[in-house]
């Protein structure tokens, strides 16, 4: 029994640890918490139900959808954030403005998408089968696409991991989000390093959609939910770290199983709600931020 | 430099007194009040939307451009004051008057123990656990039977009273009397807020939002002063949810949606978050929104899709143009300056 509340915890915590991802990408990048992940993600899953729905191939559309959501990171960058930098910066605005622009974008989104598509449900399947696997009578909670959701994740961190040690590209993003000035001293083009973080967690985003979708349904506000886990999730690893969003997110999924499990699924999100109010009030850095980061 | 110093002087010495400001409130109140005789039930019905709206927004401005902290939950906390109020009226039988109060007392309570929690939290943090408390709060609704789940309860309070109606004269219907009910509210808040802010508590808000550090040094009790601001601010929230609920009729959790909340920070950020005044206009445009885009969905040919979206596109697209090119409210000078500046 708890065994299976662990799986399910262990599943949806890599999800919410793929949000998390996206969210610290381009908070370390532009110092923003970007709300309009959950839009950028649920229309790039869109363009890979789109394009299933031409192909009849998951395998297919997931590779476009994921290089739709970076290149849709990327123009959200360019056209609205680089604008912002240099706009609003006075009065009361200034400090709310890149938030509520992003807000200003997850609306949007949500309704080109309505426009496009409608509001209703949608189907968006993959070839593998939502049953769980079976252990001779016992069948577990644990499906093909679960142990696909868990790998993704796995292999997307993996890539980040290599990423940010190994190359020049992880050394640029690493100090254009740490010293921009000095970075950009150094020679670092740090506009276009943000423009590639930002590209790198709207892909991370398309990453959870296309795989999160398959348990479930599609529509244009179906993935905003994992927008606040993912965002508490975060919040838990202190917003600036990689690691610390990975383990926040399972450690939240996990926690969320057995709140679900053993009091009852109306009070869930009201329990994420508490969880972030009281890491905030304990650990306002996180379990894995610096100390400094929060004036940053 | 000069000239700013200047303006400041004229601003300040154009600042009217609590009483001529009340005295201004009420012609201008009554004036709407005998303008309600003169048009459609429609129009009552949006006249009273657009002073709960006014009250709303208000309550995000004072939170917003007065003290500097973001609340993307508001909607949320509209909600508390809406069932408290509904709760009151329909299981503890409260007069209607009392029920409203009733909601703005737990609305206000709610607000300080919230405030306290998140007077630490800054920008993206407060905005991001008060999305959490948008999305999770609603579900409360099906965890108690009290609440209702889905149906919710009903808060009907009936027609207007016989003295008002005897007052008045002619026809008085239900949209009308909600018009005559939520207008007088909405201005004795504004006139309450007006008066708040330019006391020495408002400059404290305003002091703490421009330099925390220098306003400590001055005396100010940060946090004390953020804290107060955030009740304040949801004590307005829940006193126009309780009149919402009013209007509607009954109060579900479908009623005070994510939506909701992103639409007030609509409305403050186009009335100017800075500026009090910039309210009606944010309520005004909020109303007209829906009606705008229903004229311009029949003209694109009607289909459901459009109907469905437009609203919600019109909206988030005044939201991001008003951000990037007017990002202190929706002013038509603000507006010319930005353009001029745009082709310069």
């Amino acid at each position: 029994m708890i065994i299976n509340t662990l799986l399910i915890g262990v599943s949806s915590g890599a999800i919410y640890a793929l949000m998390a991802l996206a969210l610290v990408l381009v908070w370390r990048s532009t110092r923003v918490v970007n709300f309009a992940q959950a839009g950028q993600a649920v229309l790039s899953t869109y363009i890979g139900y789109e394009t299933m729905a031409r192909t009849h191939n998951y395998w297919l559309s997931v590779p476009i959808a994921i290089f739709f959501g970076a290149l849709l990171a990327a123009i959200v960058d360019v056209l609205f954030m680089r604008v912002l930098a240099r706009r609003a910066q006075q009065g009361p605005i200034a400090e709310i403005a890149p938030v509520i622009t992003t807000l200003g974008l997850l609306g949007l989104i949500h309704s080109l998408i309505g426009l496009i598509w409608g509001n209703t449900f949608v189907q968006y399947t993959s070839p593998l089968s939502g049953k769980g696997f079976t252990f001779g009578t016992h069948v577990i909670p644990f499906s093909p696409q679960n142990l696909l959701i868990v790998l993704t994740a796995t292999g997307v961190m993996a890539i980040f991991a290599a990423i940010f040690t190994f190359t020049d590209l992880g050394l640029s993003l690493r100090a254009a989000s740490f010293q921009p000035e000095i970075a950009r001293l150094a020679g670092i083009k740090v506009d276009r390093v943000r423009t590639v973080g930002w590209a790198f967690a709207g892909a991370t985003g398309a990453v959870a959609g296309v795989v999160i979708t398959p348990t479930s349904y599609l529509s244009p506000n179906s993935l905003d939910l994992l927008l606040v886990t993912g965002f508490v999730a975060a919040v838990i690893g202190g917003l600036e770290s990689l690691i610390g969003a990975v383990v926040g997110g399972v450690v939240l999924g996990i926690g969320f199983a057995f709140i679900l499990q053993y009091i009852g699924p109306s009070v869930t999100f009201l329990a994420g709600f508490i969880i972030l109010m009281v890491v905030q009030l304990v650990k306002p850095h996180g379990f894995f931020g610096h100390k400094t980061s929060r004036h940053a | 430099m000069v000239f700013s110093v200047t303006k400041r002087v004229a601003m300040h010495s154009a600042r009217l007194t609590p009483l001529k400001r009340a005295l201004l409130l009420a012609v201008f109140g009554l004036l709407l009040l005998l303008l309600s005789n003169q048009v459609d039930e429609l129009r009552s019905y949006q006249g009273a939307q657009v002073a709960i709206y006014a009250i709303a927004i208000s309550s995000i401005i004072v939170l917003t451009g007065f003290s500097g902290q973001i609340s993307l939950g508001h909607g949320a906390v509209m909600a508390i004051g809406g069932y408290a109020s509904a709760l009151a009226f329909t299981l503890w039988n409260f007069p209607w008057e009392f029920a409203l109060m009733f909601g703005t007392v737990v609305g206000t309570i709610f607000g300080c123990v919230l405030g306290i929690a998140s007077a630490r939290l800054q920008g993206p943090y407060l905005a991001g656990t008060t999305l959490a408390l948008a999305v999770g709060l609603p579900s409360l609704a099906n965890q108690f039977k009290v609440l209702g789940g889905e149906q919710g309860i009903s808060f009907d309070i009936g027609d207007a009273p016989a003295w008002l109606r005897q007052m008045v004269g002619g026809e008085f219907t239900q949209y009308k009397w909600f018009f005559w009910l939520a207008t007088p509210v909405a201005i004795v808040t504004f006139w309450f807020i007006t008066n708040l802010l330019q006391s020495n508590v408002g400059r404290s808000w305003r002091a703490a939002r421009n330099h925390p550090v220098a306003a400590g040094l001055a005396g100010i009790n940060v946090a004390r002063a953020k804290i107060l601001a955030f009740t304040v601010s949801s004590s307005l929230a829940s006193l126009a949810g309780g009149l919402f609920a009013v209007m509607l009729g009954l109060v579900t959790p479908m009623a005070f949606p994510l939506s909701l909340s992103f639409l007030l920070v609509t409305g403050a950020v186009i009335a100017g978050v800075g500026n009090l005044a910039g309210i009606i206009l944010g309520a005004l445009v909020l109303v007209s929104i829906p009606e705008l885009s229903g004229t311009l969905a029949t003209y694109l040919g009607n289909s459901q899709k459009v109907t469905a979206n437009l609203p919600g596109l019109v909206a988030s697209l005044l939201l991001i143009v008003v951000v990037i090119f007017a990002p202190n409210g929706l002013r038509p000078t603000a507006l010319w300056k930005a353009f001029r500046q745009f082709y310069k």
